[in-house]
């Protein structure tokens, strides 16, 4: 196996990404809009006069009653507004921030896998001198490195806005909090994994970007559930389960992994075209 | 020397569907030998399986020495491959199209760089090498094509419908290019085409196909040998000629064909007769405005293999003498 070939794989579809608008607005868009202007509108609002009637809200209040005991500790000596601030962003928020490996690790390889069928470029590739194995793992890290650093960067944006932004009501800088380090560096990683995985597999089937996109879109349901079951008090991202989550996770994704590298074979991608 | 390829009994099938049947050929050093069919006949599919995209169903391959169902990343690394459609990546300049497929090919950076350069500078395309290659013309694009596919100094080089979809002056310009570098550097070229005047400027030697099955094969010469064997005189009378029965016993006279009453095509069996047929013409009363040798065109041959089983062809296609 050549690393070589491997880098020049991943150089050249990071190359193409950067020049796809498609895939560069969903890109900026999705931590955009989730981890600056949500969390800055509502920043906003918390600090005007008069949110504290705004943010005790009966129904803010029966879910605080639903939270965990650890949850509700750590709130339990600030006011409504930062209680409030620091359940939605601090806990509430963190399911939320994992769309984003997914859905950026989604749209990359779909771009790259599915994309090169589509641009009709993927038969002078089969017929390079480069292995199989030597070609997954090259598109798959494509998909995988720029998804991380987005990720990480959107992290340190996502703290610097909640500090900046909450310095006023809190006084302090209160984010990360501990529950956010696996979160960030172990289950993101996870979920890119996962998303890709899910990708290459629907990619050997589907003939565009956006087929493959779209499908593998669906696996935005389990953050959902994961944000439902934070909301509802049923599950609680904290350090451990955050750790057994990524667990989980990871060995998911390598199951898709494994049957991604049976899918990906010349003679499967060919044979699938030829029909 | 040994052959640069050798397929025996080659078959092929997708699902239920036989794509490739009993198919044997060879090509030597240096030779450009073309696959001829239509859409369909098997073409693609047996350039597929000589670099060893996926096994083959039956049969033996060897090229350059390797069998593709256990080396074909050593076939791929010492050819290059013109596939269909250009298969660049548009967003690419066509420098890092050319450093992309040079590293995949095992080739070091000094090697690709200064590869490129000749061959960006033999193909005209210097002037717009670092523009992305979505830019270029259908030309411009099949011309960095086939610089790809001859980026590595290939020693046997596959060019599947090497002018399709380009503009008559562009596929003139390919042709060329071809014609050029195959002279310059001495490279085995196989091509696959449909389009027979391509193959018969190209092609030393031809491999007429359909439905995954071969009809012909060998030079042009060979293969207007193999559907007419002799050699066709156009004769012009100057008045209706009517001696036509006596025409048909003269020696040498395969057999003949009226156009009209003051023309006749006449099939003689070699160039050595012509003189006494002429003269004989003359001794009939003919008056003789115009004779005119011709040649049976590719087109003609193509046709008339792919219209109908020629009771001579198997002679050619298991390789046996003309």
């Amino acid at each position: 196996m050549s690393w070589r070939k491997i880098r020049v794989i991943a150089w050249k579809d990071i190359l193409e990404v950067r020049q796809n608008k498609s895939v560069l607005v969903s890109m900026v868009l999705v931590p955009l809009i989730i981890l600056v202007i949500l969390p800055v509108v509502m920043l906003v609002l918390a600090n005007l006069p008069g949110s504290a009637e705004t943010l005790n809200d009966p129904d803010l209040q029966t879910m605080m009653q639903k939270m965990p005991a650890a949850i509700k500790e750590s709130l339990g000596d600030m006011n409504d507004v930062q209680s409030s601030i620091m359940l939605m962003f601090g806990y509430l928020f963190a399911p939320m921030f994992l769309i984003m490996p997914l859905m950026l690790s989604a749209s990359i390889a779909a771009e790259s896998f599915a994309g090169e069928r589509e641009r009709k470029t993927l038969e002078a590739l089969l017929y390079t001198a480069a292995s199989d194995t030597e070609l997954f793992i090259g598109k798959a890290l494509a998909a995988f490195i720029p998804t991380l650093l987005i990720s990480f960067v959107s992290f340190l944006v996502y703290a610097l806005v909640l500090n900046i932004g909450g310095y006023p009501l809190f006084g302090r800088l209160w984010f990360p909090l501990p529950s956010w380090y696996p979160l960030v560096f172990w289950v993101t990683p996870a979920f890119a994994a996962l998303g890709i995985g899910a990708t290459v597999l629907i990619s050997t089937r589907v003939q565009t970007f956006m087929g493959a996109y779209q499908a593998s879109g669906a696996l935005v349901v389990l953050v959902l559930g994961l944000m439902v079951g934070q909301a509802s008090g049923v599950v609680f991202l904290s350090v451990w389960v955050g750790l057994i989550l990524g667990f989980v996770i990871w060995l998911a994704a390598g199951v898709l992994f494994f049957f991604g590298i049976q899918q990906f074979n010349r003679k499967a991608l060919l044979y699938q075209r030829a029909h | 020397m040994d052959n640069v390829i050798e397929v025996n009994h080659l078959q092929h099938h997708y699902g239920d569907f036989q794509a490739i049947q009993d198919l044997s050929f060879d090509v030597q050093p240096g030779e450009v030998f073309g696959l001829l069919g239509p859409n369909g006949a098997g073409k693609t599919t047996t350039v597929r399986l000589l670099n060893g995209l996926f096994p083959s169903s039956g049969g033996s391959i060897s090229v350059l020495g390797y069998d593709p169902g256990q080396a074909g990343a050593k076939i791929r690394e010492n050819s290059g491959v013109l596939t269909e459609t250009p298969a660049l990546y548009e967003r690419l300049t066509a420098r890092q199209n050319l450093r992309f497929f040079g590293v995949l090919a095992g080739m070091s950076d000094e090697q690709i760089r200064q590869r490129s350069e000749q061959l960006l500078e033999m193909f005209d395309l210097q002037q717009r090498a670092d523009d992305r290659t979505g830019t270029y013309s259908k030309g411009m694009k099949q011309r960095l094509a086939l610089s790809r596919a001859w980026l590595t100094n290939p020693k046997l080089l596959f060019l599947d419908e090497p002018t399709s979809g380009l503009d008559p002056e562009a596929a003139v310009q390919v042709r060329e290019l071809i014609a050029a570098v195959r002279r310059q550097e001495g490279t085995t070229v196989l091509i696959c085409t449909h389009n027979l005047d391509e193959a018969q400027r190209l092609c030393d030697r031809l491999l007429v196909m359909r439905a995954g099955r071969s009809l012909a094969m060998g030079t042009l010469a060979e293969l207007r040998k193999l559907v007419s064997p002799g050699l066709w005189l156009e004769v012009h009378f100057l008045q209706p000629f009517a001696g036509l029965e006596q025409v048909r016993k003269m020696p040498g006279v395969l057999s003949l064909q009226t156009e009209s009453t003051q023309s006749l095509r006449i099939e003689v069996a070699a160039q050595a007769v012509i003189p006494q047929v002429v003269s004989d013409l003359v001794g009939l009363g003919a008056q003789i405005l115009r004779v005119q040798a011709q040649e049976i065109s590719l087109e003609q041959v193509y046709l008339q293999l792919q219209n109908q089983q020629h009771p001579r062809q198997s002679a050619l296609v298991n390789g046996g003498a003309l």
